[in-house]
């Protein structure tokens, strides 16, 4: 078996000390990293070569590398996570790259997603909006219900299930054009909205979540379905129906 | 937002039936046209709701439209944006602005005079002065002799088509109306509705220019 050949790259990556710093695009060329390592370990060795000449190793998001977690971020050449679909920057390999290729690597971009360092951003308006309704109120006396004793019909089971497998990574954010949560917001109403437990707090729910994000400062949806196709988890823009149907309903009779 | 374009796309309709009613039988046109022009229902009632959607359409645009490049001081240095969207999706502020412009001419050319003589000449006739038949078909001809005039609409129809392209769909998602099951019916009436809607505009004005000139 013969060995893959190595990729040689030039990185163009955003670098910024801190959130009041100005930031700039700094080039790197990096050689010999295998097609078949991940984008993040790319990035990693990058690091270590960084460090060994004694420069700032370059800041990201990351955690659980498997693309579970919703950690990692990275707007890379044009498209948050990367040109691969349905996968998190920590799933990206190398080998969706050609040798000799220029990578622009640049943080997630929206003005509620300030920059902390470098790649990394603070996106923590994501769990504010959670906060504002993204729950169900569950009395845990001791005499809970099992949640399984409720019946609930399997289509509407499906579609929480397909709804509540937003990572909250923000990259339907970092796609829209209006730098809008929409997506996100709407997986997380979508995911209650359709499950008997969640009707309690509907109408709430759903008027609190939007008004967060509008005060978070993400801006409106236009309908672009960037996000949808963006987004490494495939949550459908179906969910974005749903919660301005929920919205109107709730606006209206609220 | 979108309820004021739903309004709009209900109008146009309406807009192109009557429009092509020139083409089939000047004379219903004529009836038509002086019904739309002196019923105290359309003019006192309609036309201000129109008046007040197409502003309110416009304006809303604006302000999303200064929202959204709030959201984003910083932009990408490097966007791919044509990877997970449409070019209409994206510009619907450009082509929205190219239409209202095209609006203001299309006052100029048709509303402006129609209201003078209605309403500052006095004139609820339809008809001009020692002739017995009505004057909007014969009107509507002396506006289609320009060709750059001609030019002017035509383009100004391929702008809304782009428009619509992506307003008649979205316009449905954002009142929520679109779901699994209805999205591929709305997709396929959308597209119908944007191509054939300024499709036949074009139709309309070429087919008087043509007749004009000869």
């Amino acid at each position: 078996m013969s060995a893959a050949k190595t990729l040689n790259l030039t990185l163009k990556i955003w670098r910024q000390k801190n959130g009041n710093a100005k930031g700039s695009l700094e080039t790197y060329p990096l050689n010999d990293i295998s097609p078949d390592s991940s984008f993040l370990e790319m990035l990693d060795i990058l690091n270590g070569g960084l460090i060994e000449k004694g420069e700032s190793p370059v800041t990201f998001d990351h955690d659980c590398r498997e693309g579970i977690c919703g950690s990692c971020s990275l707007y890379i050449n044009g498209e948050p996570h990367g040109p691969a679909k349905l996968v998190t920057t920590c799933q990206l390999h190398m080998r969706s790259f050609q040798d000799g290729e220029t990578i622009y690597i640049e943080p997630f971009r929206a003005k509620a997603f300030p920059v902390i360092k470098d790649l990394m951003v603070d996106r923590s308006a994501f769990d504010r909006i959670q906060h504002a309704g993204g729950y169900i109120s569950v009395n845990t006396s001791g005499n809970t219900q099992d949640a399984n004793s409720i019946p609930i019909n399997k289509e509407n089971a499906d579609e929480a299930f397909y709804s509540a497998a937003c990572i909250g990574c923000g990259a339907c954010v970092a796609a829209c054009k209006n730098a809008s949560a929409s997506l996100f917001v709407a997986a997380k109403v979508s995911q209650y909205a359709l499950l008997p437990q969640g009707q309690v707090e509907a109408k709430d729910r759903v008027l609190n979540m939007v008004k967060q994000a509008e005060k978070e400062g993400f801006g409106p949806c236009s309908n672009t379905g960037a996000c949808e196709v963006e987004c490494p988890k495939g949550i459908s823009i179906e969910n974005i129906a749903r919660m301005n149907r929920e919205f109107l309903s709730a606006a209206i009779s609220k | 937002m979108a309820l004021s374009g739903l309004f709009l796309l209900i109008f146009l309709l309406q807009h192109f039936v009557i429009n092509f009613l020139s083409v089939i039988s000047p004379d219903t046109f004529n009836e038509v046209s002086h019904f739309m022009g002196t019923n105290p229902f359309i003019q006192f009632l309609m036309q201000p709701v129109l008046m007040f959607g197409v502003i309110l359409h416009l304006g809303m645009g604006i302000v999303i439209e200064l929202q959204n490049r709030n959201a984003r001081p910083i932009k990408y240095a490097f966007n791919n944006a044509k990877a997970n969207s449409s070019w209409m999706s994206r510009n619907m502020i450009i082509t929205g602005i190219m239409v209202m412009l095209f609006l203001g001419l299309h006052f100029y050319d048709f509303w402006v005079p129609e209201i003078k003589t209605k309403f500052i000449d006095g004139d609820m006739s339809g008809k001009l002065a020692g002739e017995s038949g009505f004057r909007y078909f014969t009107e509507l001809q002396h506006k289609f002799v320009d060709p750059a005039r001609i030019g002017i609409y035509c383009l100004a129809f391929i702008f809304l088509a782009l428009h619509l392209l992506h307003g008649f769909q979205s316009s449905f998602q954002s009142v929520g109306f679109k779901n699994r099951k209805f999205a591929p019916t709305i997709q396929l009436l959308g597209n119908i509705y944007a191509v054939m809607i300024p499709l036949g505009f074009i139709f309309i004005a070429l087919f008087h220019f043509i007749n004009s000139s000869h």
